[in-house]
């Protein structure tokens, strides 16, 4: 199997498209897509260490399955305040809303 | 070089390369479908760990629902008129998530890490014994969480009275 720092340096690259993505996209949705890609990698880490450094374990894998669930949860409601905003600004652009801002 | 560490390294550029497309592609479409690709080939890396569970679960969850999901979302509001990519938001974007990977690369070279041995399967039988034995709380306090995101979800929808649906759209 391959050493856990190449599956780091991948999961590190994954999760800086993350970011990349949440900060220079404008169209909220994507801005969602982009965060999923971040707990991906986040869970992907979880599991290589579960599995590659503490073989037996069953934590990684665990608490992989809690990122898969927060996940979920957190794209529903997101998509929900998504279309929310869309029907009140008739824009998903994140320039755009600054309701909360004072 | 073994048979399951190429195809580890096939499944992550693959991987990679998909991601990258969801963040660069112009159309929103394409972005989501790239995104599905990128999530489905995560539960190739799953598989390879592994973690068949898991990999049944990514490609339920991600790759039938959360897909879904998206591609309903994307369907529901426009597609951007004005250019994707945010000037100011782009630059800072690669410079913050460049900065980010090179610590992250450091971080994650600096340190070594016993090598791989022999790595041991984890059968369904003793993951679901882990669920709801050691982490039966969390587990339990999740189901309440998904219900709450179920329940907030719905009301956030919803539109509130007939008027409201209408009035902010043709004020805009």
């Amino acid at each position: 199997m391959v050493p856990i720092e190449h599956i780091m340096v991948f999961t590190g690259a994954l999760f800086s498209i993350g970011v990349y993505g949440v900060m220079a996209r404008r169209n909220a949705v994507l801005v969602l897509m982009a965060i999923e890609l971040m707990l991906n990698a986040v869970a992907i880490n979880l599991v290589a260490f579960g599995t590659l450094v503490y073989p037996g374990q069953i934590n990684g894998m665990v608490f992989a399955i809690f990122v898969v669930t927060i996940a979920a949860a957190e794209l529903g409601l997101g998509l929900a305040i998504v279309l929310r905003v869309y029907r009140m600004r008739s824009s998903i652009n994140v320039d755009d809303i600054n309701l909360m801002r004072w | 070089m073994g048979l399951s560490a190429l195809a580890f390294y096939v499944v992550a550029g693959v991987t990679l390369v998909s991601a990258l497309g969801v963040v660069v592609a112009r159309s929103v479409v394409y972005a989501a479908l790239l995104l599905i690709l990128s999530l489905v080939m995560t539960g190739l890396i799953y598989l390879l760990l592994l973690a068949d569970f898991l990999a049944l679960i990514q490609i339920l969850v991600y790759g039938g629902t959360v897909s879904i999901l998206l591609l309903f979302a994307l369907m529901l509001t426009p597609p951007e008129t004005r250019p994707q990519l945010n000037h100011r938001g782009w630059a800072l974007g690669a410079v913050s998530s460049g900065a980010l990977f090179v610590l992250l690369l450091v971080a994650s070279l600096a340190d070594t890490w016993p090598a791989a041995g022999a790595v041991r399967h984890i059968g369904l039988v003793d993951l679901g014994r882990a669920l709801f034995s050691t982490w039966a709380v969390p587990f339990e306090v999740a189901s309440v969480v998904l219900l709450v995101a179920l329940l907030g979800a719905l009301t956030i929808a919803r539109s509130t009275s007939p008027s409201s649906k209408i009035a902010p759209r043709a004020s805009a």
